[in-house]
């Protein structure tokens, strides 16, 4: 563990965060000195790879600094690496989509930094202040980038709406962070976890209250049942790259929290355990459930994240070492997939017109074989079938369960990927066997989505045959954080 | 150059990813020359680590690489490992040597057919299944390649899928061999439930304390693997998908019958010999079924009249040896056999295919004959492999049979009754070859005009693989000449260390109880010589200078005759016993149990979920007010719950 006293002002331990803040403010000020469309994005891109390898470098490092605030351990690096690299693909997929809806604004890359950066605070922290502090550098942005589409009406609802169940959520979880200041006198992880059974013997309605509350706060972040409704909404009416942004990044820098706070400041409080496993149930089983019926391909991934946000909980109801690595490992590998999925998606629709509804899919294998291979490929790790990487998280997750003696909670998850397979592979077989009487309007491909389709497809079945690096990654992850 | 021990599997898989994500648009050369080239290499690297084995002492001849972890779960750790023993590596250097000579061939046969590139990609693709299987270090490594081999087989049989008998061959090759694997992976989890480990170091090793010797668990896992070996190695009562195999282009039917697949199951019983040597009652089972299956089939290819039929019977039969020798515990003298049967299979196949270019693709040996004048490598060369597989001194085949035989009289499991059956399955050999030899090759000419002007030896890429595959035929077998010449038997000397130390007893079994036995194996061997001598002459009689007198025997034992001809019934017999109630029984299955019962339940169960997620899309109004009240709702219920605690 981290002496969390001996801290002080060292900026090494923030040089990723610094990095993506100040490539930002680079970016805002020359879009306002220099009208020049090209630019930001490539300065975006270098940032971005530099905070990748600034966060690289960070890794196996075990120090706290800034009094407490700020602890830099593994568990938060291996966060930071999968943000930033999340931040890369969205930035490379999304920028034809940009251009042919003429909404490629500078802004966009710089919200999309800060957005970042304020998820790395999260995942770098073990008060619950700056964890706060963090999630509203990250959803401002974001709030921001759903209404980026300005002329269109969706876009500007999908921005409204988000904007007010996030305040409204926010409410909810400074409240709680009140509550449990109000019972422990602090609002250290740390100091918690030390005064836990103190605490919870003189103010024990309090510190539940402020648990449940906390819950509730990114319990929204993360979309699960019943703090969901904002997602199909929001996902559908967004740009789609931010929609692919929202449905990987935010709900990972959610979870971190929600695993530190819950399985590490929070971990003796019995009940949890017993919450999220219904959550976890209630997640999975809604968001599949409503995902049958889907007629729009960016809904039913929409739904299809709120399912993987439900097995995703099973970790935070096992507990234990082997179950969060298995969090991170599913983390990790459903970026990769759902991202890859999203990357199609984003293609199809910079054709004008596009929507990605069923019924535009039929053609696709037949005029695009290898961009619908690639589909049916993420299609297929999304429901959870081997060789794909997606077979791999699950069964590490389930497999977790199941040694912790949570038999019924797999099953139910297993089912749960059963009826899921019904609507992925729906999306197969409009694209292979349907047929239409309208031709198939071509795509035009860019290096830098060809770039996203390889890494995404290579990462999917790459990593299901040789999970050994991301297995090591995600169980040294967890080093020092229990 | 161990250390690449990897590259040898690892070139023709790039052979096949680059021929398959590429295919149709490759030109004609460069899917040849990627083909060759993979297995080119990889031959060139098993020569290279095959010396470099060589040179350590030869009780550490033992080269192991893992490459990564495969399957880490709990006590379940299979490794992607690979390992070089001196029975690996004989084993690769078959595989590669006789598969490149195949594939050289394969150019000039398949250069007509405007699916070559499909054709190489599934040639590679094989290749690196029959490497994976024989370099693997675990069960279940072994048993993806096996499973490969497996499904490679049935793509190249059905090949030409537009011809229904050839799909039909397919299909059966495919679910005749499901049939085995089931076999293989039941005798694979018992294995892992007794030892925790599927790796063969630790199971060999483990195998002596785990096992009772000659108790029922150890005798139920080698005959469970043994039903998977029938399967491959197309042994009785599995070995019906073999004889029909032979609907794929003729490269695929030596590449099948001599480097790769069928050896597949004598080589996992060479490797698994602790645990056989562990269960007598079990190689008792594979002594009978090998001598009977060499019996059985040999008779059979006594009266075929299609060319590619003959030598797919005398495969099993020749199979059914290596069985023979290893169910006598002689492992060494059963793949000695293997190798030697894979140069002059190889060379027999690739021959007929030279005859059925020839004959415009003609396969029925009662429409040759006269044939040696013109195509006269082919002859020669395919008279060499008769003479080889006959068993005539000098010839490799002559080695290993004589080997097998020997052994199966004096090992301490063997049995004069053995030798009987073998020595036997010999003449009969000798003749269905010489019949075939004599069929095509000699008297008169009964082809039409317009096929006889067609007749012309093949392109130098085929008859020069011939040549090569002659020269290997004839002197393959002097590394395992048996003691009684006088020299030292390489080969079961560099086997040693690979088979069940101390329980085995080596060679020197028949020689140390005293010179009778010596004695004993020279009269043996000549007695084998000259029944293979006087079959030979009745052969020549029957086809060659008296065609009435063949005439004559088939009208006076026409019984007899059409029982061998319609190959005892055995299909039929299957189709009557085993498919005719499967197909009911899946007619039942179907009929009732599936769309009545597991549809309706299916149809019913995803009626109730689209109804709740209709009622719950209507939740989903879209309206923020709903939401904010769920929300509240959910809240308000989450904390009650908390502090009511």
């Amino acid at each position: 563990m981290i002496d969390y006293t001996s801290a002080g002002i060292d900026f090494g331990l923030i040089a990723p965060e610094i990095a993506l803040l100040v490539t930002a403010f680079v970016i805002l000020l020359i879009s306002s000195i220099r009208r020049l469309n090209a630019f930001p994005i490539y300065i975006a891109f270098i940032g971005l790879v530099v905070t990748l390898a600034l966060s690289i470098q960070q890794w196996s490092n075990q120090e706290s600094g800034f009094f407490g605030m700020i602890s830099c351990d593994n568990f938060g690096i291996a966060f930071k690496i999968l943000f930033s690299a999340t931040s890369l693909l969205v930035l490379l997929l999304g920028y034809r989509y940009m251009i042919a809806r003429g909404i490629d604004r500078p802004e966009y890359s710089a919200l999309l930094l800060i957005s970042t950066m304020g998820m790395m605070v999260m995942a770098n922290t073990t008060d619950l202040v700056v964890m706060f502090l963090g999630l509203e550098i990250m959803s401002v942005p974001l709030y921001v980038m759903a209404g980026f589409a300005r002329r269109s009406l969706r876009s500007n609802e999908a921005a409204i709406k988000y904007f007010m169940m996030g305040a409204f959520a926010s409410a909810f979880l400074l409240m709680g962070i009140a509550f449990v200041y109000g019972a422990s006198g602090t609002t250290e992880l740390r100091r918690i976890v030390a005064d836990i059974s103190f605490i919870s013997s003189r103010h024990g309605a309090y510190i539940y209250a402020g648990a449940a509350l906390i819950l509730v706060g990114f319990g929204f972040k993360v979309a699960a049942v019943p703090f969901h409704s904002w997602v199909p909404d929001v996902y559908e009416g967004a740009p789609t790259p931010v929609t692919a942004f929202f449905s990987v990044a935010p709900k990972a820098a959610g979870f971190a929290v929600m695993l530190r706070i819950f399985l590490f400041g929070f971990a003796d409080l019995e009940i949890l355990s017993d919450v999220f496993w219904v959550l976890s149930v209630l997640t999975m089983s809604v968001g599949n459930i409503l995902a049958l019926r889907q007629g729009n391909v960016k809904r039913l991934l929409a739904y299809s994240s709120i399912a993987h946000a439900g097995y995703i909980m099973v970790a935070l109801a096992v507990g234990g070492e082997e179950a969060v690595s298995a969090a991170i490992f599913y983390l990790v590998a459903y970026t990769i997939f759902n991202l890859g999925g999203f990357a199609v998606v984003t293609l199809l629709e910079t054709r004008s017109g596009c929507r990605s509804n069923f019924s535009e899919l039929p053609g696709l294998a037949a005029t695009h074989p290898y961009l619908s291979a690639i589909l049916a490929l993420f299609m297929l790790a999304l429901g959870g079938f081997p060789p794909t990487v997606g077979f791999l998280g699950k069964f590490y997750l389930f497999a977790a369960a199941i040694k912790s003696g949570y038999i019924w909670l797999a099953v139910i998850g297993v089912m749960n990927s059963f009826l899921s397979v019904y609507y992925y592979l729906r999306v197969v077989k409009a694209s292979y066997f349907e047929t239409s009487d309208e031709p198939f309007t071509p795509v035009s491909y860019t290096p830098a989505i060809v770039a996203v389709l390889i890494i995404t497809a290579v990462g999917t079945l790459g990593l299901g045959f040789f999970p050994q690096q991301l297995l090591e990654f995600s169980r040294s992850a967890i080093f020092a954080f229990l | 150059m161990s250390d690449y021990l990897y590259l040898i599997p690892l070139f023709p898989l790039i052979g096949f990813l680059l021929n398959g994500l590429l295919l149709g648009r490759l030109p004609r050369v460069v899917v040849n020359i990627i083909a060759c080239l993979s297995v080119a290499a990889a031959f060139i690297i098993s020569v290279l680590v095959f010396f470099e084995l060589k040179a350590l002492p030869p009780d550490v001849r033992v080269i192991e690489q893992t490459l990564f972890t495969w399957i880490p779960s709990g006590i379940l750790q299979v490794n992607f490992g690979l390992l070089l023993d001196p029975l690996s590596a004989i084993m690769i250097l078959v595989v590669t040597g006789v598969g490149l000579i195949i594939h050289i061939y394969s150019i000039g046969y398949i250069a007509h057919d405007p699916c070559f590139g499909r054709f190489f990609t599934y040639m590679n693709l094989f290749m690196f299944s029959m490497l994976t299987l024989v370099l693997a270090d675990n069960f279940l490594f072994m048993f993806v390649g096996w499973e490969g081999v497996g499904l490679c087989s049935y793509l190249l049989i059905g090949f030409w899928y537009h011809k229904k008998s050839a799909s039909d061959a397919g299909k059966k090759a495919f679910i005749v061999n499901r049939i085995g694997d089931f076999g293989f992976l039941i005798g694979m989890f018992i294995i892992f439930w007794e030892v925790g480990s599927l790796e063969f170091r630790v199971v060999m090793e483990q195998a002596p304390v785990v096992f009772i010797a000659g108790g029922s668990l150890i005798t139920t896992i080698c005959l469970l693997l043994f039903v998977g070996a029938t399967g491959k190695s197309a042994q009785i009562p599995l070995y019906v998908w073999l004889p029909d195999a032979m609907e794929g282009p003729t490269p695929v039917s030596a590449l099948i019958h001599a480097a790769t697949m069928v050896t597949a199951g004598v080589y996992m019983i060479a490797r698994t010999n602790v645990l056989y040597m562990l269960a007598p009652d079990a190689l008792m089972v594979v002594a009978i079924v090998g001598a009977v299956t060499a019996f059985f089939a040999a008779t059979i290819a006594l009266t075929q009249n299609d060319i590619k039929r003959v030598l797919a019977y005398s495969t099993v039969s020749q199979l059914g040896y290596m069985f023979l020798a290893c169910g006598v515990a002689s492992f060494s003298a059963g793949i000695f056999h293997l190798m030697t049967h894979s140069f002059f299979k190889a060379l027999l196949f690739l021959g007929a295919g030279s005859v059925i270019h020839a004959m415009s693709d003609e396969q029925d040996m009662r429409r040759m004959g006269g044939l040696g004048k013109h195509i006269k490598i082919t002859y020669i060369t395919m008279l060499v492999a008769a003479l080889t597989i006959s068993g005539i001194p000098g010839f490799s085949g002559f080695f290993s049979k004589d080997e097998i035989l020997w052994k199966s009289f004096s090992s301490q499991h063997g049995h004069p009754i053995f030798w009987v059956v073998g020595f036997v399955t010999a003449g009969l050999t000798a003749f269905y070859m010489f019949r075939l030899i004599y069929m095509t090759f000699h008297g008169k000419e009964r082809m039409d005009e317009e096929t006889r002007q067609h007749i012309h030896e093949s392109s130098k890429s085929m008859t020069i693989p011939l040549m090569v595959l002659a020269v290997l035929s004839v002197v393959g077998g002097w590394i395992g000449m048996p003691h009684i010449f006088g020299v030292s038997n390489f080969f079961e000397h560099w086997l040693e260390p690979v088979m069940a130390g101390g329980s085995y007893e080596p060679v020197s079994h028949a020689l140390a109880a005293g010179g009778g036995d010596v004695g004993m194996e020279w009269g043996l061997m000549a007695a084998s010589v000259a029944l293979v001598l006087v079959s030979i002459y009745f052969a020549r009689t029957f086809y060659k200078t008296k065609p009435q007198l063949a005439t004559a025997w088939r009208k006076k034992m026409s019984g007899l005759h059409q029982v061998l001809l319609n190959k005892y019934y055995v299909d039929e017999f299957y189709g009557a016993v085993i498919v005719r109630p499967l197909i009911v029984f899946s007619l039942f299955l179907w009929k009732v149990v599936d769309v009545i019962l597991i549809d309706g339940f299916v149809n019913g169960s995803a009626l109730v979920y689209e109804g709740v997620s209709e009622s719950l899309r209507r939740v989903q109004t879209g309206r923020l007010r709903s939401y904010a009240t769920l929300f509240v709702f959910g809240v308000v219920i989450l904390v009650a719950y908390f502090v009511m605690d």
